[in-house]
């Protein structure tokens, strides 16, 4: 045997991360603390940084990758994928964080956009992506970038699961009409999306995204990750939902749980008893940032 | 004849669709009622420690662990032959493990995801296929009732990657991410066999 033909960064390993993601949650911690509390509950990756979304929201202020020491921190403590996040278009932070081996990037709306033109061009890395999205346009553009897992955005940080859903269902609506639609419409539709041809005709030909489509913004109890999961997500994150709850271990296990079973009410039930306040939130009316519109 | 696949968490519709491609009449696990009605079981990947914890929620731990006594057919990769293995190493201090296969697997011991690679393979009694390794376990010790039906040489060693002993078969890439279902034929020819 020889050692000579070893292939990294491919498609299929950079996917392949999120396909062993499915069924599962990943979490939002700010420290090695939190990340041993998600290991211990059953979670499948930790997402590191600096504050939680709605404390983003309440501080203001411009809001960055978060500090490497924290990061190394973090993935000394943990055995599971240790995931950072990068700004829009921020590709240093995002050569910074391949350099750190951290398992995946997500260059995500929390934080305050450094482009408000381009994202990062995400083939040039051997880490792979994950991006948001609020419909199906938004999720081909940033897979045409070489995202390899889209998460519906949602509205980061207020515990309201109303935006994820819209996305959600805007997504799999927007899938549902390309597949109804005939070869000769699909040059129009790919225009309207503003999407790439060729993964307009995949999706058509397929019937869903050409990779995972996670969900993230607003999830806060077992009831929110059941709901979502059967309207056609395949994972979720959990940001402020979990640490900014009242009793943040038996939170993060019950919505494990919640995403292995989210079909059978009776153990989302279970799970769901005598849990302790999920986190305050906010209605999105009173937001004065939408993060979600970050991002094109 | 009908298997199926654990469904706790994990790349379980890549299993199922190769098992069905295969000519399997397949199922998902995840109560220890469903586990009752398959001849066979894949343990698939995802997180070894999210499935471990969710194998003793669910009750499949030791109904799994009665049937695999009792000489079921199993196919774990990647996370799946970590549970199904004898001794972990880099794991939690209190990840377990089903023993099934006399095996030591280092999690994650070709590095982290940046590492991940694919690479062609040549499996003995099944053929030529290429391996999609992700975080994958290292096999670094084997007992004398493994059979080791495929190695890669990486660093200087050359590691099994494809073990079976009995009626279990672990495997540390993921044939399930790729269209070629050999491995998968092969796992349900020994289910069926061992169904007799």
């Amino acid at each position: 045997m020889s050692s000579a033909h070893i292939e990294t960064g491919s498609a299929r390993v950079k996917r392949g991360l999120a396909d062993m993601l499915r069924g599962g949650v990943i979490m939002d911690v700010v420290n090695p603390e939190q990340a041993k509390i998600a290991e211990d509950a059953g979670a499948v990756a930790v997402m590191a940084l600096e504050r939680v979304p709605s404390d983003i929201r309440r501080d203001g202020g411009v809001s960055r990758m978060s500090d490497p020491k924290m990061i190394k921190e973090i993935q000394a403590t943990v055995t599971i994928p240790v995931m950072a996040k990068a700004r829009i278009g921020h590709f240093a932070e995002a050569q910074i964080l391949q350099a750190l081996d951290v398992d995946y990037i997500d260059e995500s709306e929390v934080l305050t956009p450094a482009d408000e033109v381009n994202h990062i061009d995400k083939w040039a890395f051997t880490v792979p992506f994950v991006c948001g999205a609020t419909n199906l346009g938004e999720a081909l553009r940033r897979i045409g970038e070489g995202a390899c897992m889209i998460r519906s955005k949602g509205e980061a940080g207020t515990g309201n699961i109303v935006e994820a859903v819209r996305h959600l269902r805007t997504i799999n609506m927007e899938i549902r009409r390309l597949q109804t639609a005939d070869a000769s419409e699909l040059f129009s539709l790919a225009k309207d999306l503003q999407a790439p041809l060729p993964l307009v005709q995949e999706v058509a030909e397929r019937g869903e995204l050409p990779v995972p489509l996670f969900c993230a913004g607003g999830i806060s109890t077992p009831a929110d990750a059941s709901l979502v999961l059967q309207l056609g997500a395949q994972a979720v994150f959990v940001g402020s939902g979990i640490f900014k709850s009242d009793d943040p271990i038996r939170m993060a296990n019950a919505i494990v749980q919640a995403a292995t079973h989210f079909r059978d009410a009776a153990k989302v039930a279970e799970v769901s008893t005598g849990l302790g306040a999920a986190m305050k939130g906010w209605e999105t009316s009173s937001l004065e940032q939408r993060l979600a519109e970050r991002g094109w | 004849m009908r298997v199926g696949v654990l469904a706790l968490q994990g790349d379980v519709r890549e299993h199922r669709a190769s098992l069905e491609r295969a000519g399997a009449e397949v199922v998902d696990v995840r109560t220890p009622r469903e586990l009752d009605l398959v001849d066979g079981l894949i343990l698939p990947g995802g997180e070894s420690t999210a499935i471990a914890k969710l194998l003793d929620t669910s009750g499949l731990r030791l109904a799994l662990a009665s049937r695999l006594a009792s000489g079921m057919a199993a196919f774990g990769t990647c996370a799946g032959l970590i549970a199904l293995s004898s001794h972990i190493e880099d794991g939690r201090a209190d990840q377990w493990s089903f023993a099934a296969l006399d095996v030591t697997v280092k999690r994650n011991g070709y590095g982290r995801q940046i590492a991940s690679f694919e690479t062609p393979i040549d499996v003995r009694d099944v053929g030529h296929m290429v391996g999609v390794f992700i975080r994958a376990p290292r096999i670094i010790a084997a007992g004398p009732e493994v059979r080791i039906l495929a190695t890669i040489n990486r660093d200087g060693s050359d590691d099994p990657v494809v073990v079976r002993q009995g009626n279990v078969v672990g495997c540390c890439f993921h044939p399930e991410l790729t269209s070629d279902i050999q491995l998968h034929q092969y796992f349900l020819q020994i289910a069926a066999a061992a169904a007799q």
